[in-house]
């Protein structure tokens, strides 16, 4: 079974690398799952994310990201997304001046064999059944990714990325943030019509409501870099109730002891 | 002159010999237009090359302005590389300067009088109409010695004569194909569009055969718009990594006429592109643009002149060049409003891209005003490529190139959108696309 395995990762920023954002995190994610990453503000989330993915900001100092047994820590930041992992921005990018459609059209191009060519007809077919499923105006694939779009709209477009390129594993960054009701059930509506045997998820977020329609199979919580409890959906719950101070108080507690 | 002693090289090159067999082809030709061969050859070989006091040279690599060992070439292979097509009236194409290919004006547009030919054909048939608009305005920017070399020995271009009120709606083609070691081309186009009349025409200049031979090609072109014609000219560059190449390009706005040229610059060692527009009637408006990619270690100078002389004219320019690997791009611009040119509204802007850290560009923005009634503003700006948005390409799987190639396009987009035949703007897309194969 394809999985995703974190071992012992530390990251810094390239410009800092003696100081660890990420701390010693280990994790192991494998296709059919989906795992839920909580944490306060600050704590690496989006740091492990996109240093998984292969952001330049970030260095990993040491440890290993392992896909299917294999590290990919060597891979450029293109290749690691061919070979199925996808990452959901926290804050997706503006590219004024390309097109969502000549955009993603680049992305699905870029995973066919050298020399092959995109049926244009059948790609436009594929493209409008995931942006009706997601609820977006056929409008859209004509205009420049992002720029302009309202919070909820960037989160959505994400999501259209994710259907059209079917990756095995997802990093999914906050994807709830900004939504409103109606556009945070669409959206998870859309990530469970793809989540089942072909795809892991790593999702993080701060707030339940996503966890009652995207239900997760592992609750982790992330605290200074690392994680420092895990279980199952009922630790959100408890999250939710008792709030992050707890968890400190929990840490604290077993430091002195 | 250095450009006429010869000896060691392996070809004859472009000597006085040269010259006179050249010469001695075209007999048939109109007296006038020899004696302004003769003039120009001599013109040439009293010229020195540019030097390093020279203003108009300001930045520029000299020792790369290398004229020896050049030579006419012999034969004109048929078998050259296309353009991507799109929709044309008519279209010439030179190999070598020599017509390998043509397609003749629709008859219709012929019967209004419409004239599309090779330079040549059309001094011999259409002598007096050629005489009146070769070189009527000639740009001072720099190059007279190119331009002299470029009379003396040019064969090839197209003459385009659009009548009064006759409206063209597809483009009329030139392409220019160099192929072979040391060869030279000296192509001049001429385009003279009556009142109200409209016309676009598309002009490429391409290398044949292995892309790294060394070529030189020195061009010119005289765009004429008589009182309220529209006229659209591209020029696409692409020629081989080893080519020398001048262009030099006049534009005459009479009045309430438009005339928008867009040139487009990919290939070459040196590429040095000169373009003079002036405003000669009131309403008269030149819009001037420019998109380069500059990669490897090529150089692009591009020096630019909008002369206002009629009251209420407008210009604007906009070059937008993408700089890679070690390139060298080179912006020289200058606006004179001359003392009777009122109310003008003119704009001049330079963008760099950099998507290398080790890409130069040079911006010498500059205004001369001598009337006190106008709107003038010029700027350069250069900005690094945005690693946010790279990132955010990669991250789809989309691979660096291709990122680099979808940032160009939306940089270039700007400017490309001016241009209303969509079929002509995928061409030039899919060309500027070709620069950023692996
Ligand atoms: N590119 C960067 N430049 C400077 N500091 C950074 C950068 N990326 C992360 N950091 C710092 O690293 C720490 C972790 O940031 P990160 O964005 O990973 O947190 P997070 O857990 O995703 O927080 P949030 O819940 O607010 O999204 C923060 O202190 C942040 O300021
Ligand atoms: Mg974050």
């Amino acid at each position: 079974m394809p999985s995703l395995e974190i071992r012992d990762l530390f990251v810094a920023l390239a410009a800092t690398p003696d100081k660890p954002i990420v701390k010693g995190l280990t994790l192991t994610i494998r296709t059919g799952e989906v795992h839920a990453i909580m944490g306060p503000n600050g704590t690496g989330k989006s740091t492990l994310s996109k240093a998984i993915a292969g952001h330049p900001d970030y260095v990993i100092t040491s440890g290993d990201v392992l896909l299917d047994g294999k590290s990919i820590l060597e891979m450029e930041p293109d290749q690691r997304a061919r070979a199925g992992l996808f990452l959901a921005f926290q804050y997706p990018s503006e590219i004024p001046g390309v097109s969502i459609a000549n955009f993603l059209r680049a992305a699905v191009q870029a995973r066919l064999a050298e020399g092959e060519d995109l049926d244009a007809t059948a790609y436009y077919k594929h493209l409008y059944s995931k942006m009706d499923l997601l609820k977006i105006d056929r409008k859209f694939t004509s205009r420049s990714v992002n720029e302009g779009f309202s919070g909820g709209e960037k989160k959505r477009c994400e999501i259209l990325q994710m259907a059209m390129l079917e990756p095995t594993f997802a990093l999914m960054d906050e994807t709830d943030s900004g939504l409103d009701i109606d556009a945070l059930r669409i959206v998870a509506e859309g990530v469970e019509a793809m989540r089942g045997e072909k795809l892991g998820v790593m999702l993080i977020t701060h707030y339940q409501r996503l966890l009652d329609y995207i239900v997760p199979d592992f609750v982790h919580v992330m605290y200074d870099g690392r994680i420092v409890k895990s279980g199952d959906k009922t630790l959100a719950l408890e999250l939710e109730a008792k709030g992050y101070d707890w968890v400190k108080q929990e840490l604290a507690a077993a430091a002195t002891a | 002159m250095s450009a006429t002693a010869l000896s060691s090289s392996a070809l004859p090159g472009l000597d006085s010999t040269r010259f006179a067999a050249h010469l001695s082809q075209r007999a048939t030709l109109p007296a006038w237009w020899l004696e302004t061969k003769k003039a120009a050859w001599n013109q040439f070989l009293a010229l020195p090359l540019p030097s390093r006091t020279d203003e108009n040279w300001r930045f520029s690599n000299l020792k790369g302005l290398d004229l020896e060992g050049f030579d006419l070439p012999e034969d004109a292979p048929k078998d050259i590389p296309n353009h991507s097509s799109f929709p044309q009236t008519a279209e010439l194409v030179f190999s070598n300067r020599q017509l390998v290919a043509r397609s003749t004006v629709p008859a219709d547009l012929a019967a209004k009088g419409v004239i599309f030919a090779p330079l040549d054909e059309a001094l011999r048939d259409h002598g007096d109409l050629v005489k009146q608009y070769f070189q009527k305005h000639p740009a001072h920017l720099g190059s007279a010695k190119f331009v002299a070399l470029n009379t003396a020995l040019s064969a090839s271009g197209g003459f385009l004569y659009v009548p009064a009120g006759v409206e063209v709606a597809l483009p009329f083609v030139i392409q220019h194909t160099l192929s072979g070691a040391n060869v030279a081309t000296f192509p001049h186009t001429i385009v003279v569009l009556g009142p109200r009349a409209k016309a676009t025409v598309v002009e490429f200049f391409l290398s044949g055969g292995a892309a790294t031979e060394r070529q030189l090609a020195a061009g010119v072109n005289d765009l004429h718009a008589a009182e309220g014609a529209q006229l659209t000219y591209v020029g696409a560059q692409h020629w081989s990594r080893e080519t020398l190449a001048f262009q030099v390009n006049s534009i005459a706005v009479e009045r309430d006429a438009r005339v928008l040229a867009l040139n487009l610059h990919l290939g070459g060692r040196q590429s040095r592109h000169e373009s003079h527009s002036r405003l000669l009637g009131p309403g008269a408006h030149s819009e001037m643009l420019a998109l380069t990619v500059a990669s490897g270690d090529r150089e692009f100078d591009q020096r630019t002149l909008q002369t206002h002389i009629a009251p209420n004219t407008t210009s604007n320019l906009l070059y937008k060049n993408a700089l890679l690997d070690t390139a060298k791009t080179i912006f020289s611009g200058l606006i004179i409003v001359e003392p009777d040119a009122q109310k003008t509204d003119a704009y001049q802007k330079n963008r760099n891209l950099m998507l290398s850290d080790t890409a130069e560009a040079h911006s010498l923005p500059g205004l001369e005003i001598q009337a006190n009634d106008v709107k003038c503003s010029h700027g350069s700006t250069s900005a690094r490529i945005d690693a946010e948005q790279e990132f955010y390409l990669q991250a789809r799987g989309i691979a660096p190139v291709e990122a680099r190639r979808l940032l160009v396009s939306a940089f270039f987009e700007e400017v490309l959108n001016k241009l209303d035949d969509e079929a002509l703007h995928a061409a030039l897309t899919a060309l500027i696309a070709s620069q950023f194969k692996k």
